[in-house]
């Protein structure tokens, strides 16, 4: 098998015409999850030293790097010579080909001999020859591959001539340096020792190694004393201790020791990649320390995947029963034999007579072994494979799994599981990403208490909504006819739920509320969307304040500050890379001149300088206008603090050039503080006065001012969420404008660029579920910690200041409010909060954080020790609401799915009211489903809800049952659990509950779940239900289970390539599962279980033929048949034809079984190869071989007719009732299949009468030399063969025309409504939608929410 | 443009092949389509039946058995006695006119020519007169290749060796004359066998190619004088020879001996008339229960009686014939099912 899989593996390659990543792009990274589990890393617990290779430290580096891998890499598995030897001791692992090897030497046992010693040997050979083809073929073209890697051409530090020399890949060293320019490709892992960037900062793409396109910034070694200058190797004295090579894409732990002793930590911000491009550096240069095969991206090539499919698990116990059959048979000989024999006193005829019968008995069960071998249908594997491989071609190559958008067509990445698509019974979704677009876009936000609905960001969205399809349009209006009943319902469903349950349902009022919002739904996305968010106006002019205090509105300080800090925040609390089309994109770009003069600047700087913790009077947060007094009150409060701030700290903004204009001179500010405010004062008043014209002027200038900068910014994220969010914030006109490894360039409104010193980055990780940045605030000088992460964490961290804990918690209350207002919406929710540290804090958080970040063992538990330590009492300052619209027929999808008989479950980690919006939108759920909801706070709570549920759940399926038929639909009940609860769920004790629960439920919601939980769900309906699993998702954190599930999914979506290099199958959309599984799964599961049987009654077939012989033979185990012509008959003659009914065969066409996605329960539920198929196929072929042997039997029987004379029209009229037979199951005959039965035909006759014409000796010592010749000529012949045919498959025909005009099934049913009856199928079609929206109308709220209030 | 070709690079071909959209015929079986064709097969296969039927019954067809097991019978000494050459007679009446060209068979029952071993049991080699393989035959005609004195057994094997060695004379008796009927033992062989797979050494005279070898054990007479009264009739292609090394497929089985030489009395077949049958009775069957029979026999296009086939096609055909009204009585309860 392991053959075959690099024979699929290369099959896939061609097929996908992607040979530009060729050997690196196949199963690469995988998650991390699985990484931790990777034995290399573990096992060789010891470090690994690189000395530089510069001619200075010779002796200790070769004694050290003696066995260090050089770079020259070797994928193939055979050399020239070794190839024979190796192909065929790697093909003997097969049990298939050990079999046929067993065969082999059992016909040269010259007792038990049955054919030539040759004969027996061709089907060996064939398929050794044919598999040890394609591995040589393959194996060439990687060493092709190979060669053309290691013989690229690299810079390379060389010690004698001190410079860099061309060298190839292959001769490149561990301790080497390599200089590389700009799109050059890293050859090996280095360390990143210069870059021609100022700041030390190199950007790699990782396209080769993950897909990901984004650039990753790379830094070069932390306090490097070479740095900005230009790198001179000769002086590079340090030793580099690392740890030993492991295939951990995100980890490098390790220190460099500077020749004076001094310990630098490095991690894996400072590893270069192999296989990664360097993008907008000019120059870098690196040290070596893992080459060739040691490397991180050679360690990740774990080549493609296997997994057995149901079919596949079933066909085996099926060849079982052939084995059992085999043994019958030949024990059936090996008795007649031996009772034959004993009946004999002497005989004239016999060659030996010394032979006791038993011992005779016995020699002839092996001979009728070799006899009858062909009942074993080993070429069916090879066969199977190659239908697969056709299957796939046709999967790969179906226009509507083609995404003209992204130019990407379905990925089939496990070749040989496309059956188990026709089977799958769960479907576990992940929902970012996978059911949505996972663009991201902001659509309102929260701060300061105060929400701001952007109702023009709303109509935005609606425009391009309703810009997008008129059917959508179309279906609301058909549906709104329905609402008043829906509405009965509704509340029908609310008194139900309210008695036992938690349901959404319960408040009416907020969902009317809510439906005035937009719900966004289906249609091509426009990335122009997440860009141009139309700023609230509210929000607006009290931004405006700052610019030119001529509001009408004018916000209090204490918001204002808010205000800007949540701004703020957004520009800077991410890993976003700034480019723009002109400029390369490490370069922050020049200072643009300030709107405004040094000394307004200065001004506007003192009335930001509010600390968050400043005294504040409660009239102030109800938005009171703000009093000159309490003002003043505020602005002394803040001196105070600013003196706690050392003076020197500030220096340190300076480091970057602009600072002359914008660096604040916090000694002269304290100066200056009172002309300030006497100023401000005027500013007041002045304010008081303003045109309220005014504002909506000044509006128009800061949406114009957006779009000019609009052009020129491209920004990379990491996460969607991130690009929304500072797109968002630049649509305020606080704009990101550009990002170095030390400090970030701002623009801030009505003040203009601002230099802001980065002193830490705490990046995102799953367990924090937040990221934080360490600034230091360009305005107040202040060390802030934003924040930014999930509402549950971060409204757990923030915590009220201890001097005003009421009017905080009045904040924090109302964002809460917001926040699950938002999660109704559907929105996705993080909150903003932010921290100021006092310098003594940061210094000795500081101090641990160092320790953390240059410690080998335990890296990553360090840093997240000190992470959590720093985020701690958080302030809050807002919330944000993101959109992420469903993608197109997502709702159309799953109610296919739904429709087919697959359960859909979504697995989620986003909140419940979210996940269950969502599933709203996507019509997952109807208004009429009872939502069953378990959070439960603890084991025994939820141990008693789930028998409750399980009650319930069962008093309504009775209910139904005694309503009887029909609208069973109506009443379905959904299980929408929380990820504390599933936890408790999937213990053991709980374990049974959980599944009965859940088997009865027609949707479960999992949400706040984590990836380990995804893949435990999916483990535990798989292995206890017994039921095919599909897991789809696209981000990492989907990887486990879609590693777990028997088809795993992955969408190339916006997160990366994990998901996807973890796949069997990549797609790009969610609706393409509609046609992948309800037409392809089922084309593929009923060609595949079709072509089994009848491989498998061809066989049966024609060695019965074989077998009747034995009772006239004496069970002597002679044949009647050329034993050329009694091999090549199933290898060759009737070999193409089940290969094409298994590629070609459509038991129902395309639009069928999409347009009625029942059709797919038939291969769900194992219709077409249960095992009483499996017998009537044999038993049918018993009977034909019965009709084929015995007509021709009694036909020439007494006569003198000779053994091959009488095998001729045996085989004949054998091979037109096998091919025959597949006529009549095939369902679709085209050209194709008419030329393969016509080949297939003329093979057979054209090589028997070839035999009979010309061998002469060939074919001792049954010589075929004119028997068909002779026996065409007779009439006998094709009287016997006509006979024999008819009467072979006349029952199977009656049987089949009986069947279908009795019992027409929903497949010959369809096939006619396709055909015939398409009135009728319209008018079922109809009903059918009629009765669906019914229970629909509930999702409207959700779904079409544009129209909704006119209804309302 | 370029841009826009390489955007879509991937796109998939829109072929009818690729997108499975081949013109394609669905052979849908139901009633509609099965009836007629049912009928038509049964008709078709009734009126074939009845010909085959019909011819077959114009066959004549004579076996008399001469095994000799019960004591009545003529041959029971033979079969009794062990001795050699020994002699024995059929007598048997025609009525009317043995309707030629007559066929003259020998049979054999319960006789397993195609026994694998047995079957295996010759060298191809040798009998193409290859004389290599005259000093040496081929390890498959054990243990009739080599004799007790290690000389090669020419022709070696056991199919040879069982050569099947009674001969039989007919004679015509009619208004008390007695007549020879003419036998004609040319072409009874296959034409490729007596042409082509078996050839004679070409040495002169061909007792000379078997110098060194010694004949089959059963065989009373060397290869090269199987027929005294025709030279060119020996050796490998010697017709009965050749007869009786095609091997026959079933247990039971008749061999062509000679055909009824049709000249002068005989041109029509066999008239009316007593006949006798001169049996030099040699070979033993009862060692394995076997029977021997002679077989008279005329053919026609259909070749020798079968009524086996005729009554096959006429039953095939009627139960296609049922089959159409069983399908009929059920399309029309079932033709209009309630669509719900």
């Amino acid at each position: 098998m392991e053959r075959l899989r690099w024979v699929q593996q290369c099959c896939r390659q061609l097929l996908a015409g992607d040979s530009r990543r060729g050997w690196y792009s196949d199963g690469l990274p995988t998650s991390s999850l699985l990484n931790t589990h990777s034995p290399r890393g573990r096992v060789c617990g010891k470090q690994r030293t690189v000395f530089p290779r510069n001619g200075r430290h010779q002796q200790d580096y070769e004694r050290v790097s003696r066995n260090y891998k050089s770079n020259a890499i070797s994928t193939t598995k055979y050399t020239f010579l070794t190839f024979i030897p190796m192909n065929l001791f790697e093909q003997f692992h097969r049990a298939a080909n050990l079999y046929f090897l067993f065969l082999t030497l059992l016909n040269w046992v010259p007792v038990v001999e049955a054919f030539q010693k040759e004969i027996t040997m061709i089907p060996l050979l064939l398929v050794l020859i044919i598999i040890a083809i394609k591995d040589a073929l393959e194996d060439f073209r990687r060493y092709l591959f190979d060669k053309k890697v290691n013989n690229n051409v690299v810079r390379v530090f060389c010690g004698t001539q001190k410079s860099y020399v061309d060298q190839c890949w292959k001769n490149v060293q561990v301790g080497d340096f390599v200089h590389l320019s700009c799109n050059e490709i890293i050859p090996a892992d280095m360390l990143l020792l210069y870059s021609s960037d100022p700041h030390g900062v190199c950007y790699i793409e990782t396209a080769n190694l993950d897909g990901e396109t984004n650039l990753k910034q790379r830094q070069v070694v932390s306090d490097f004393p070479l740095q900005g200058e230009e790198f001179t190797p000769e002086s590079f004295h340090s030793r580099i201790e690392c740890e030993n090579p492991n295939n951990d894409l995100s980890r490098f732990r390790g220190y460099m020791e500077h020749s004076n002793g001094v310990r630098v930590g490095l991690h894996s911000g400072n590893l270069l990649l192999r296989s990664c491009t360097i993008r907008n550096t000019e120059t870098v240069v690196g040290i070596v320390v893992y080459a060739g095969h040691e490397t991180k991206a050679m360690m990740n090539n774990s080549g493609p995947r296997y997994k057995r499919s149901k079919l596949e698990k079933h066909l085996n116990t099926d060849i079982l029963w052939c084995v059992v059959l085999l043994f019958v048979m030949c024990l059936t000989a090996a008795i007649g034999h031996g009772l034959w024999m004993n009946s004999f006193k002497e005989s004239i005829f016999q060659v030996d007579t010394e032979t006791p019968p038993a011992l005779a008995g016995f020699y002839i069960f092996w001979t009728m072994v070799i006899v009858l071998q062909v009942l074993i249908p080993i070429s069916l594997y090879v066969s199977i494979e190659i239908v697969k491989l056709g299957q796939i071609y046709f999967i790969h190559n179906d226009l509507s799994l083609y995404n003209k958008q992204l130019d990407s067509r379905i990925q089939c990445r496990a070749l040989n599981i496309t059956e188990d698509l026709g089977q799958i019974q769960y479907l576990f979704s992940d929902k970012t990403g996978t059911l949505t677009e996972n663009k991201m876009v902001f659509r309102r936000c929260s701060i300061f208490g105060v929400e701001y609905p952007h109702e023009e960001n709303a109509r935005r969205l609606e425009v391009y909504e309703s810009e997008n399809t008129e059917t959508a349009v179309c279906s609301v209006t058909l549906k709104s006819g329905y609402s008043g009943k829906s509405l009965s319902c509704r509340s029908l469903s609310c008194n139900r739920s309210s008695v036992s349950l938690h349901t959404l349902t319960a408040e009416p009022m907020e969902e009317d509320q809510l439906s005035g919002h937009v719900q966004p739904r289906t249609g091509a996305f426009c990335s122009r969307m997440a860009k141009e968010v139309v700023p609230d106006p509210a929000l607006g002019r009290k931004l405006n304040w700052l610019t030119n205090h001529s509001s009408s509105e004018t916000p209090s300080s204490m918001e204002l500050t808010y205000i800007t800090d949540f701004f703020l925040a957004l520009a800077i609390c991410n890993s976003v890379v700034v480019s723009s089309p002109n400029q390369p994109r490490h370069v922050i770009p020049e200072e643009r001149t300030p709107l405004k003069s040094l000394e307004e600047v200065k001004l506007m700087f003192q009335r930001f300088s509010f600390s968050p913790f400043s005294a504040l009077s409660p009239s102030q947060i109800k938005g009171s206008p703000h009093s000159l007094k309490s003002r003043l009150f505020i602005r002394g409060k803040r001196g105070s603090l600013t003196l706690s701030t050392p003076v020197s700290n500030t220096t340190d903004v300076s480091s970057s050039s602009q600072e002359n204009d914008s660096k604040p001179d916090l000694s002269a500010r304290e100066e200056e503080e009172q002309d300030v405010e006497d100023q401000e004062t005027e500013d007041d008043l002045k304010d008081t006065q303003t045109n309220p014209d005014e504002a909506r002027q000044s509006m128009q200038d800061l949406t114009k001012q957006v779009e000019e900068i609009t052009d020129e910014l491209v920004y990379e994220a990491e996460s969607p969420d991130e690009a929304a969010l500072v797109h968002a914030a630049r649509a305020y006109r606080c704009t990101l404008r550009g990002r170095s490894a030390e400090s970030l360039l701002v623009d801030l409104p009505g003040i203009g660029s601002l230099a802001i010193q980065l002193l830490h980055i705490l990046p995102f990780d799953s367990n924090r579920k937040r990221m934080s940045v360490v600034v230091r605030h360009p305005l107040t000088g202040q060390v802030v910690v934003f924040t930014k992460g999930a509402d549950s964490v971060i409204m757990d961290l923030a915590e009220s200041p201890t001097d005003q804990t009421e009017v905080y918690s009045h904040i924090k209350e109302k964002t809460q409010k917001h926040l699950d207002a938002y999660a109704r919406e559907g929105l996705r929710t993080l909150c903003i909060a932010k921290k100021v540290l006092k310098e003594d804090e940061y210094d000795l958080w500081l101090k641990a954080h160092m320790l953390a970040e240059s410690s080998i063992e335990n890296r990553e538990e360090l840093l997240l020790e000190s992470a959590q330590r720093l985020e701690t009492n958080l302030t809050l300052l807002g919330t944000t609401g993101i959109v992420d619209r469903l993608q197109e027929e997502v709702p159309e999808t799953i109610a296919a799915l739904q429709r087919a008989g697959i359960k859909v479950w979504v697995l989620t980690g986003d909140k419940q009211e979210t996940a269950i919006n969502i599933a709203y939108a996507c019509k997952l759920l109807c208004a009429s489903d009872k939502l069953l909801t378990a959070n439960c706070g603890s084991k025994d709570a939820c141990a008693a809800l789930f028998e409750d549920l399980i009650l319930e759940v069962q008093g309504g399926e009775s209910l139904t049952a005694l309503t009887g038929n029909g609208e069973s639909m109506s009443s379905s009940f959904i299980l929408v659990i929380d990820g504390r609860t599933l936890g408790w769920a999937l213990e053991d004790e709980l374990r049974s509950n959980f599944l009965e629960l859940s088997r009865r439920c027609k949707a479960v919601i999992c949400c706040r779940s984590t990836p380990l939980q995804k893949s435990q769900v999916v483990q535990l309906i798989r292995d206890h239900l017994g039921v095919m699993t599909l897991a789809v998702g696209d981000g990492a954190n989907d990887v486990s289970m879609i590693q777990v599930a028997d088809v795993g999914i992955g969408i190339s979506g916006q997160e990366g390539m994990q998901a996807v290099m973890s796949s069997d199958f990549a797609i790009s959309r969610f609706k393409h599962l509609s046609k992948l599984l309800l037409v392809h799964g089922h084309w593929c599961y009923s060609r595949l279980a079709n072509m089994i049987q009848y491989f498998i009654y061809k066989n049966v077939m024609y060695v019965n033929l074989l077998f009747w012989y034995q009772f006239f033979c004496g069970f002597s185990g002679s044949v009647m048949t050329n034993s050329w012509v009694l091999i090549l008959f199933n290898l060759i003659f009737t070999s193409a034809p089940p290969l094409i009914y298994g590629i070609l065969n459509q038991d129902l066409p395309a639009d069928a079984l999409m347009e009625l996605p029942e059709l797919y329960q038939d291969a769900q539920t194992s219709k077409t190869f249960v095992p009483y198929m499996f017998w009537i196929t044999v038993l049918d072929a018993f009977y034909q071989s019965l009709v084929c042997f015995f007509v021709p039997y009694f036909a020439y029987a007494g006569s003198d007719v000779g053994v091959l004379s009488f095998g001729s029209p045996i085989n004949a009229s054998a091979l037109f009732i096998i091919l025959l037979h597949q006529v009549i199951e095939s369902n679709t005959l085209t050209w194709i299949h008419m030329v393969v039965l016509v080949l297939s035909c003329t093979s057979y006759f054209g090589f028997v009468l070839l035999l009979s014409g010309f061998c002469v000796t060939c074919s001792p010592p049954v010589n075929p030399l004119g028997i068909e010749l002779l026996q065409m000529s007779h009439s006998l012949f094709y009287i016997t063969c006509v006979l024999t045919t008819v009467a072979a498959l006349l029952p199977r025909l009656f049987f089949q025309a009986l069947c279908n005009t009795l019992h027409p099934s929903t497949v010959l049913k369809s096939a006619h409504m396709d055909t015939v009856d398409s009135e009728n199928y319209c008018r079922r079609m109809q009903r059918w939608n009629m009765t669906h929206s019914k229970t629909n109308r509930r999702s409207a709220g959700a779904d079409n929410a544009g129209l909704e209030p006119s209804l309302a | 443009m370029v841009k826009q070709e390489s955007e879509s690079a991937n796109r998939p071909d829109n072929t009818a092949f690729t997108q499975q959209r081949l013109p394609a015929w669905q052979p849908i079986l139901s009633a509609g389509i099965v009836i007629p064709g049912f009928v038509l097969i049964g008709l078709a296969f009734i009126g074939i039946g009845v010909a085959l039927f019909v011819t077959s019954r114009s066959i004549q067809v004579l076996e008399l058995d001469y095994t000799g097991d019960s004591n009545g019978s003529p041959c029971s000494s033979c079969s009794q006695s062990v001795v050699t050459n020994c002699k024995c007679s059929l007598n048997f009446t025609l009525t009317t006119l043995f309707q030629g060209p007559v066929f003259f068979y020998y049979g054999l029952s319960n006789y397993f020519q195609n026994y694998r071993r047995y079957g295996a049991s010759k060298d191809d080699n040798q009998l193409y007169g290859d004389l290599s393989y005259f000093t040496s035959p081929s390890s498959s005609c054990s243990p009739y290749d080599y004799d007790s004195s290690k000389k090669p057994i020419v022709p070696c094997g056991s199919i040879a060796n069982s050569m099947f060695n009674d001969t039989f004379t007919l004679t015509w008796t009619v208004n008390g004359t007695t007549n020879n009927v003419p036998l004609d033992g040319k072409g009874i062989a296959w034409w490729t066998d007596y042409n082509i797979k078996y050839r004679n050494p070409s040495v002169t005279p061909l007792k000379n190619a078997f110098n060194g070898t010694v004949k089959p054990i059963n065989w009373a007479k060397p290869a090269y004088e199987l027929d005294a009264s025709d030279p060119s009739n020996n050796g490998f292609v010697n017709q009965d020879f050749l007869v009786w090394m095609r091997r026959a497929a079933l247990p039971n089985f008749r061999k062509l001996y000679r055909r009824i030489d049709a000249s002068g009395d005989y041109q029509k077949g066999l008239p009316a008339g007593n006949y006798t049958i001169d049996i030099a009775y040699n070979y033993p069957v009862r060692a394995f229960n076997g029977a021997k029979k002679i077989v008279f026999s005329n053919v026609s296009w259909m070749g020798g009686r079968n009524e086996f086939l005729g009554i096959a096609y006429l039953v095939i055909g009627s139960l296609c014939v049922v089959m159409s009204i069983v399908m009929l009585i059920v399309y029309a309860k079932f033709k209009f099912p309630d669509e719900e």
